[in-house]
């Protein structure tokens, strides 16, 4: 692959957006766990509540403002190094990032300052709200953003405008209800709560191997395996409606994922293990378990679902279907209001193709003049790499469903073991901690990378969104952001294990005498010793 | 949807155009405070304590305040597409840098206070005089580059291309008017530091605070002033000629530019706009003298109106223009050539409309519950808590 502006570009985006979301799954999950426990603390007034509450609440906080810091960076580089996508889509796309900025970030960011700083200047309830303004502020970011990146899988409610040379909106709530950035957004969410979840036991787990904070410990294992354990079954419910919805809309990046190269009779089998060969077109060594694949991709055992080969021949139909869109596109523009409505329907019938054109713009200046064998080269590029897309969604798939058999163990020991681990389990528990992270990053990857080569699908090529800068310009940020990204990451982590070791801070008298206020009423009629922990 | 047909395109292109002015005129009211408050850092705090007090007036504020620039990226990109993609390409490396300063900032607050190695909270301080300073400067660089022109032009399939080498696009946005444009913003970002801290700080830094503080107002009305003469004999204007539609599609190449002697020609055909520069000088003067009484929420007030005056002006004197090519004033940026579509500009009032006072009626009250001044004291005693 020849090494461009473009590579470069993407390398840089792909770069600082994967290190954004090292940082966003945990805000997501941490910002509601915090806010749960905190209502629990509400609700029953035990101090050891608050406690967590401020201790995971600092944590997330350390967590929390490199997310934001990072996420600066993300607002505004589709200006500076996709500004032709910026011009292109900037009238759909822009309009999502923008809401997010009013509806949901302004929420969360104005809160958390009172979140950390409001302890004793606002009452329990006014800062139970705080907290979960914190939390649904994260969140509702979560689906603004998600559905302006579901448009770009499955471009709805938009059309191309020939006087402006962009993409225009013309239907608001088809962008918004867009099936793929629903179906996005949950999974994305709950695989942040998932993230969150791994990492309160992980932390917790950590604990009462070393035997500290025994009783926050548990509460805080036993509060984050129950929502863990629902948000793992949602993630792998919702990661399959998402399969669902690109065997519609986005045939080829579930073909790639799938290594399936040939239109299988339906219900196509899904290839459990395999090694696909890009150049000879086949998946060698497929173990294959038959019917799965129909069953997921279509729900159905009858519908049939195309192969890479056969995508390939009607990208082909469609780039030159795109070629008389752009013919008449050029003289649409050029007599403006004057032009002849010939064209201009000639231009309506084919401009849903006129994306397939711009992917000849990589060999030649007009597309117009491509050859027979630039237009076969062309169609040949809509096939994004696939053993990468096929290992990376296998490695993805694994980890949910360990997610979710972790879940159900630490759910069953909690609820009906008394909260008692044994040892090796709590081990386990610290070494996933980093698991949900490189899922949730390999289900960045399995999208952005399985929709290549369009940045927005069918509508416009990634070769053609870049801006018009010199390598040197885009090296110098590159290096700059991976060298600035790369201290800060030191420094949080630095931060993060220093306050984990550090431990929450306990305040034994105030529990104790909570304890011993409370300790008849606890006791109920059995008189048994509620308070104490049943492991203990 | 038909909703949108019930306000004119035109219109609706003015008014996001009067937002794009409340979303700057936002950021600079209060994190412009922030950034004012990272630049005097070092100068009116010299111990631990006394830097924590400053920290901390803006410490429970400055991620609200911060989203104002989020959401004027957002809001450009949804309203401006061009303007979105022609400015933050072109200005790339000073993007860069100001991304960069904006990254380091936060960091900065959240991390400074939690290990008490002096070094580290050494390094950090720095960081925020260096994430307060460059940015407050090189806002206003780039204000003084647009109101010049700035050198790129579109293609047929509008493909923006900037003129000359790389690195002029960097070293060349620091020519004189814009570096006297940057010190506009610089000083005046640093009065409002000041001003920020008269009211939420006491004894030695609120007293250092006054007097940085006011010799800042003198320069930037200074500066302002001088920058208005230069614009009236140095730098040339633009204007859009012949016949054109104000409710048309949103393509430069539609339109015909030419430039004409100056820019201030706009206060003979609005006079009326020398409000915004009148509010400018007198919110300076006024702010100044404040700072030498020692008055307080007046003070900061002021210190409000002289930035409103200040950005307002240049926006008011420039209209219908937003970012004038040098090179080729065919593809100059204006207000009925840059926007988004009709119904998408609707959506997005509709959609300001609802959430913006909801925005600033809870910003209005997290800043109340937090109304008082911060003191060493304060510091002290919650130390695990604060910054």
């Amino acid at each position: 692959m020849e090494f461009g502006i473009v590579e470069l570009s993407r390398l840089q985006f792909a770069m600082t957006a994967l290190y954004h979301f090292l940082f966003v799954p945990l805000t997501l999950g941490l910002s509601v766990l915090v806010a749960i426990m905190e209502t629990v603390y509400v609700m029953t007034n035990r101090p050891i509540w608050r406690q967590m509450t401020k201790f995971w609440g600092m944590l997330f906080g350390i967590n929390f403002v490199l997310g934001v810091a990072t996420g600066i960076t993300m607002e505004f580089q589709f200006g500076m190094n996709w500004s032709y996508y910026s011009h292109y889509v900037g009238d759909i796309f822009g309009a999502p990032l923008a809401i997010e900025g009013l509806m949901a970030f302004f929420l969360e960011a104005t809160f958390v300052g009172l979140f950390f700083f409001g302890w004793d200047k606002l009452s329990k309830v006014a800062h139970l709200t705080v907290a979960w303004l914190v939390a649904i502020g994260s969140n509702f970011s979560a689906l603004w953003i998600l559905i302006a990146n579901g448009w770009m899988q499955n471009p709805v409610g938009a059309e191309f405008n020939p006087m402006t040379m962009r993409m225009e909106m013309t239907d608001f709530f088809e962008v918004l209800f867009n099936e793929v950035a629903q179906a996005k957004f949950v999974h994305t969410v709950s695989a942040g709560y998932v993230t969150a979840s791994v990492f309160v036991i992980g932390v917790s787990a950590w604990y009462l191997l070393k035997g500290r904070h025994s009783d926050l410990a548990r509460r805080s294992i036993t509060v984050g395996a129950a929502f863990g354990l629902a948000s793992a079954l949602s993630v792998v419910l919702l990661g399959d409606e998402s399969g669902y919805s690109a065997s519609h809309n986005q045939k080829m990046k579930l073909a790639a994922m799938e290594g399936m190269w040939e239109t299988h009779d339906a219900p196509a089998p899904f290839n459990l293990i395999g090694f696909p060969d890009q150049e000879a077109r086949e998946t060698k060594y497929a173990i294959s378990i038959p019917w799965v694949m129909g069953l997921i991709g279509t729900r159905s055992l009858t519908t049939e679902m195309p192969g890479i080969n056969d995508l390939v021949a009607d990208a082909e139909d469609r780039i030159r279907s795109g070629l008389i869109a752009y013919d008449a596109l050029l003289h649409v523009r050029e007599q403006r209001d004057a032009a002849d409505p010939a064209t201009l329907a000639t231009f309506e019938a084919h401009s849903a193709d006129l994306g397939f054109a711009f992917l000849l713009k990589k060999y030649v200046d007009n597309p117009l003049d491509a050859t027979e064998e630039q237009i076969k080269a062309a169609a040949n590029d809509t096939v994004p790499q696939v053993w990468p897309l096929f290992w990376a969604f296998r490695l993805m798939v694994g980890l949910g469903f360990g997610f979710i058999g972790t879940m159900l163990y630490f759910f069953y020991r909690a609820s009906f073991k008394g909260m008692n681990f044994p040892r090796p389990a709590l081990h386990l528990a610290v070494w996933m901690i980093p698991a949900p992270w490189l899922a949730a990053e390999l289900g960045w990857f399995v999208a952005e990378f399985g929709r290549q080569p369009w940045t927005v699908d069918g509508v416009l090529p990634t070769a053609m969104s870049v801006s018009a800068l010199s390598m040197t310009e885009v090296a110098l940020t590159l290096a700059g952001f991976v060298l600035f990204y790369t201290v800060l990451f030191i420094i949080e982590m630095g931060l993060m294990l220093k306050y984990i070791r550090k431990g929450p801070y306990q305040d034994v008298e105030e529990t104790e005498a909570w304890n011993a206020r409370h300790h008849n009423r606890l006791a109920g009629r059995k008189n048994a010793d509620a308070i104490a922990m049943p492991a203990e | 949807m038909i909703l949108h047909d019930f306000m004119s395109y035109e219109l609706l292109r003015v008014i996001w155009w009067g937002l794009l002015g409340v979303l700057l005129i936002g950021f600079a009211l209060t994190d412009g405070f922030d950034m004012g408050v990272g630049a005097l850092l070092p100068f009116v705090a010299k111990t631990d304590v006394e830097r924590r007090v400053a920290i901390n007036t803006v410490g429970p504020v400055w991620e609200g305040n911060q989203v104002w620039f989020i959401l004027g990226g957002g809001a450009i990109f949804a309203a401006w597409p061009p303007l979105y993609a022609v400015s933050f390409s072109g200005f790339y490396l000073a993007m860069f840098v100001i991304l960069a300063a904006f990254i380091v900032r936060p960091v900065a607050f959240k991390y400074r206070s939690k290990r008490d190695d002096p070094r580290w909270r050494n390094t950090w301080d720095w960081a925020l005089f260096g994430s307060g300073a460059i940015p407050a400067l090189l806002f206003g660089v780039a204000v003084g580059n647009v109101i010049q022109g700035v050198p790129f032009h579109f293609t047929d399939d509008l493909h923006t291309i900037y003129e000359g080498a790389w690195y002029m696009k960097f070293i060349g946005l620091l020519d004189p008017f814009s570096l006297l444009a940057g010190v506009v913003s610089f000083a005046m970002l640093v009065m409002h530091g000041g001003a920020w801290l008269t009211l939420k700080a006491e004894g030695v830094v609120q007293a250092r605070a006054r007097a940085i503080g006011s010799i800042a107002a003198l320069v930037a009305v200074g500066a302002y002033v001088l920058a208005g003469l230069w614009m009236a004999v140095g730098i040339e204007g633009f204007r859009i000629v012949g016949d054109y539609l104000t409710n048309g599609p949103s393509n430069p190449l539609h339109f015909e530019v030419e430039r004409t002697s100056s820019w201030l020609s706009a206060y003979a055909d609005r006079p009326w706009i020398v409000v915004a520069p009148v509010l400018g000088i007198l919110g300076g003067l006024l702010t100044f003298l404040g700072l030498r009484a020692g008055r307080e929420v007046s003070t900061l007030l002021f210190s409000k109106m002289a930035i409103l005056g200040v950005i307002s002006s240049v926006g008011l004197t420039m209209f219908p223009f937003i970012m004038p090519s040098s090179s080729d004033p065919q593809s100059s940026l204006t207000v009925w050539n840059s926007s988004s579509s009709h119904l998408t500009l609707f959506i997005m009032l509709v959609v300001t409309a609802i959430f913006m006072p909801l925005i600033l009626m809870y910003t209005a009250w997290v800043y109340k519950v937090l109304w008082g001044k911060v003191t060493e004291a304060d510091v002290s005693e919650n130390s695990n808590s604060v910054y």
